[in-house]
């Protein structure tokens, strides 16, 4: 297993791009939140910036980044076995490791490892954003509204399961692309399971449906480990929400696995 | 010992097959064998098309009145207009027979109004107006009007003052001509004017009853001979946005807008006034206040009333007299838009995927290597590309849109959802639109697959640039409203105003989002955009293709 893990470490590590992928993770996911926390706008005046008044939610609004920096986060999943697929150099690496699941385990913690730090550095970069920005627009203790700090338990629910939420996808991306063997397909498969869900629940006319499109969507369950204002009103709890991505990754991960093991390279 | 073979020179193989031709046509050949070849790419795409009718027949559930669970009911629609419009036409009105032609006067002087500031919690069903407090919305109107009868859907032309948006002359539910600015006030009163002219009919305003200005001139095509004449007075519903996390829905509830008329003059010998709760006022679409204890006719408090004290009319009156705004507070009916909107989406993914392989897979198997020493003009191949891509694309998601459109409405109108009427053209421009939009939108793809060279990048570039966008503009409290705007002017998602049905009217207050089908630009910029991003994309695409090695 070490000899798979340092394999697999040495093949991503030496990839020209991987660096600068995980870079842009980072950057793209606090820039987004940058922006987001600066585009906040409330009228001071007649209450109009008071927690009540906006229902704003600090950590979801700094946290804004995590929409873009998990298309990212996915591609990482996807690169680390659809390139392998894409120049044929699976069959080197099955032929030098024929236990494949130790081949798959290995990616998979390899992919955790890449994530987790990426995730860390971006979110923690969007945590000190959203600080230095939103009490400028009004998000304010004198409006009601607690900084952005890891020291309150809310905040930092929101903090470790957003990193955590950024693992999960980045896992998902390298099942459903193992499953396809195509990094085209499996970035355009993750990204349809992510961003479709929502866009699906916006439309359907329904409540009660829109509700349960809600309750088992991917993206839209996990990122209710944001939400620090109004936990109550949301169709899961929080850790719910989360635990609904991790199945999504658990099922990708196990029919990448059983597809890896069962079929032809 | 053999002899040694005698040396026989061999002619080198030469084909007897003339010069192949390699224009264009031949190009576009070829690529439309690559492409029909790919069983992946062909599966993709019929993929696609598939899911444009499928997604629009997920939805179930319905709209209506249920009993134990049993729907005995579909949701209520809204009256048509004269134009076959759907239309929201709800008020008090005091009224009289017109025979023939006639000028009507009359001065305003107070226009005040009574809502809920909470919405939902105010009152209960037993008093629904106990929890109204004094306010006056923007667009609560009362005037005179000229009407083809006292039945909702009919013409009419009326001058009007507002609760913030002045004087108006408004007609036939869509039309709006404003007139003089400024709230009226007992010291700042204003005097109104309508005249009928056969099927015409002008409207006049003035600050002071002898200066008169006209406001507008309008034609009711056949406003029958009698018609009704009189002074009206309604408030639409008010509306609290919520932006928090998990609900962007509104909560909000009927409003009263109370006017006190004086100096009323005629150019008929008038005769009795009647009074009638047209539409049956503010309440006749069961606003969140219930039905509970709002039954039409006098037991309705929102339904109106008036009183007269010698020239002194004093009306109270709920409801709008304005085109029907689907998913608005007074509007009935959902977004035909409702029917493709996700469907597009799901087919965009696949559709762009196959868009940016069908160069991609060229990079990766080295087959661009070949195609390009048989077809050394390298523009021409991407160009040949494209038209066949933009091609496949635009006939499968035409005729996945053709049938989820109304295949999709139909699946709602089952439900008990009522859909307003969609114009034909209107229609027609949905369905070619969003079969443009998916070829564009495949080519932008397929120009930054030669860029970037790799599946991965251009695809998720693609989604990025186009769902992303729309995403943040549908997720509730993720950015502020004009942001959203934004983003949906800039980015290639714009292109999806091509499926908005009806236009956004600013005389009707409601949430005009892209999730219920409105978007901030028209249809033809929106699509404009996302060409000028697939143009810009193309240009590059080219100028390296030429440049690079293979």
């Amino acid at each position: 297993m070490s000899q798979g893990l340092r394999a697999e470490w040495t093949k991503l590590r030496t990839l020209p791009g991987t660096g600068w992928l995980l870079l842009a993770a980072a950057a793209l996911t606090i820039a987004v939140g940058a922006a987001a926390a600066g585009a906040f706008t409330c009228s001071p005046g007649h209450g109009g910036c008071t927690q009540a008044a906006t229902g704003a939610d600090p950590a979801k609004i700094g946290f804004t980044g995590v929409y873009l920096g998990q298309a990212v986060i996915a591609v990482l999943g996807v690169m680390v076995i659809g390139g392998e697929y894409g120049t044929g150099m699976i069959r080197v690496t099955l032929a030098a490791m024929p236990r494949r699941m130790t081949v798959f385990a290995a990616k998979a913690l390899i992919v955790t490892g890449c994530a987790l730090a990426t995730g860390l550095a971006a979110i923690g970069g969007s945590l000190l954003a959203g600080r230095l920005i939103l009490p400028g627009r009004g998000l304010t203790a004198a409006n009601g509204y607690l900084a952005l700090s890891v020291g309150n338990g809310p905040d930092l629910r929101a903090v470790l399961g957003s990193v955590l939420y950024l693992t999960l996808v980045a896992l998902l991306a390298l099942g459903v692309t193992t499953l396809v063997r195509d990094s085209a397909a499996g970035i355009g498969l993750t990204l349809g399971l992510l961003y479709l869900f929502p866009i699906l629940t916006a439309v359907v006319p329904d409540h009660t449906l829109a509700r349960h499109l809600d309750q088992i969507a991917p993206m839209t369950a996990g990122l209710y480990i944001q939400v620090t204002v109004g936990v109550r009103a949301l169709p899961l709890t929080p850790w719910q929400g989360l635990g609904v991505t991790a199945a999504w990754a658990a099922a990708a991960l196990t029919l990448g696995a059983a597809a890896l093991r069962l079929r032809d390279a | 010992m053999t002899a040694p073979a005698p040396y026989r020179p061999v002619a080198p193989y030469q084909s007897q097959a003339g010069p192949g031709r390699d224009g264009f046509p031949q190009l576009l050949r070829a690529e439309w064998t690559k492409f029909r070849t790919v069983r992946g790419w062909v599966a993709g795409i019929l993929v696609a098309g598939l899911l444009t009718v499928g997604i629009s027949l997920l939805y179930h559930g319905g709209c209506g009145t249920f009993v134990n669970g049993t729907q005995t009911g579909g949701c209520p629609g809204a009256p048509l207009g004269p134009g076959g419009e759907a239309v929201t036409d709800a008020f008090y009105f005091v009224h009289q027979p017109l025979p023939g032609d006639g000028t009507i006067t009359v001065r305003v002087t107070s226009l005040t109004g009574r809502y809920s500031p909470t919405g939902l919690t105010a009152g209960t069903p037993r008093n629904p107006l106990a929890g109204l407090v004094p306010g006056v919305q923007p667009w609560t109107k009362a005037g005179i009007i000229v009407k083809a009868s006292t039945t909702p859907g009919s013409a009419y032309a009326a001058m009007l003052v507002t609760g913030r948006n002045g004087v108006r002359m408004q007609y036939d539910y869509t039309g709006d001509i404003a007139g003089l600015p400024g709230a009226v006030t007992a010291s700042s009163p204003r005097w109104l004017r309508l005249a009928r002219s056969g099927d015409t009919i002008t409207g006049y305003d003035s600050a002071d009853g002898s200066h008169w200005t006209r406001v507008g001139t309008v034609t009711l095509p056949g406003l029958p001979s009698t018609a009704q004449v009189g002074l009206f007075t309604a408030s639409p519903t008010y509306e609290v946005f919520n932006q928090s996390v998990g609900s962007g829905g509104g909560s909000g509830g009927p409003t009263l807008g109370t006017a006190s008329f004086d100096d009323l003059a005629t150019s008929w010998p008038a005769g009795t006034w009647t009074g009638t709760s047209v539409g049956a006022g503010g309440a006749g679409n069961a606003g969140p206040l219930g039905p509970g204890g709002l039954g039409n006719g006098p037991a309705n408090p929102f339904s109106g009333g008036y009183h007269r004290t010698g020239a002194t009319f004093t009306l109270t009156g709920s409801g709008d007299i304005a085109p029907n705004v689907p998913d608005s507070p007074d509007g009935a009916g959902i977004s035909p838009t409702r029917a493709i909107e996700s469907g597009t989406f799901f087919a965009l993914i696949a559709m762009v995927t196959v868009g940016a392989v069908f160069i991609t897979a060229e990079y990766r198997r080295g087959l661009i290597a070949a195609t390009f020493t048989a077809a050394p003009r390298r523009g021409r191949v991407l160009a040949a590309k494209a038209v066949v891509l933009a091609a496949v694309t635009f006939l499968v998601g035409l005729a996945g849109t053709a049938i989820a459109l109304p295949a999709g409405e139909s699946k709602f109108r089952h439900g008990g959802y009522w859909l307003p009427p969609l114009p034909a053209a209107t229609a027609v421009r949905m369905v070619i639109g969003t079969a443009a939009v998916m070829a564009v939108a495949s080519v932008l793809a397929l120009a930054l697959g030669a860029i970037a060279r790799r599946g991965v990048a251009a695809v998720s570039t693609v989604i990025v640039l186009i769902v992303l966008p729309f995403l943040f503009a549908v997720i509730p409290g993720l950015l502020p409203v004009g942001a959203e705007d934004w983003l949906l002017r800039i980015f290639p998602a714009a292109a999806f105003a091509v499926q908005q049905a009806f236009p956004a009217y600013h005389q009707v207050f409601s949430q005009y989002l892209p999730g219920n089908g409105y978007y901030p630009l028209a249809w033809w910029t929106g699509f404009l955009v996302l060409c000028a991003w697939t143009a810009i994309a193309l240009a590059a695409a080219t100028y390296l293709v030429k440049r690079r090695d293979a």
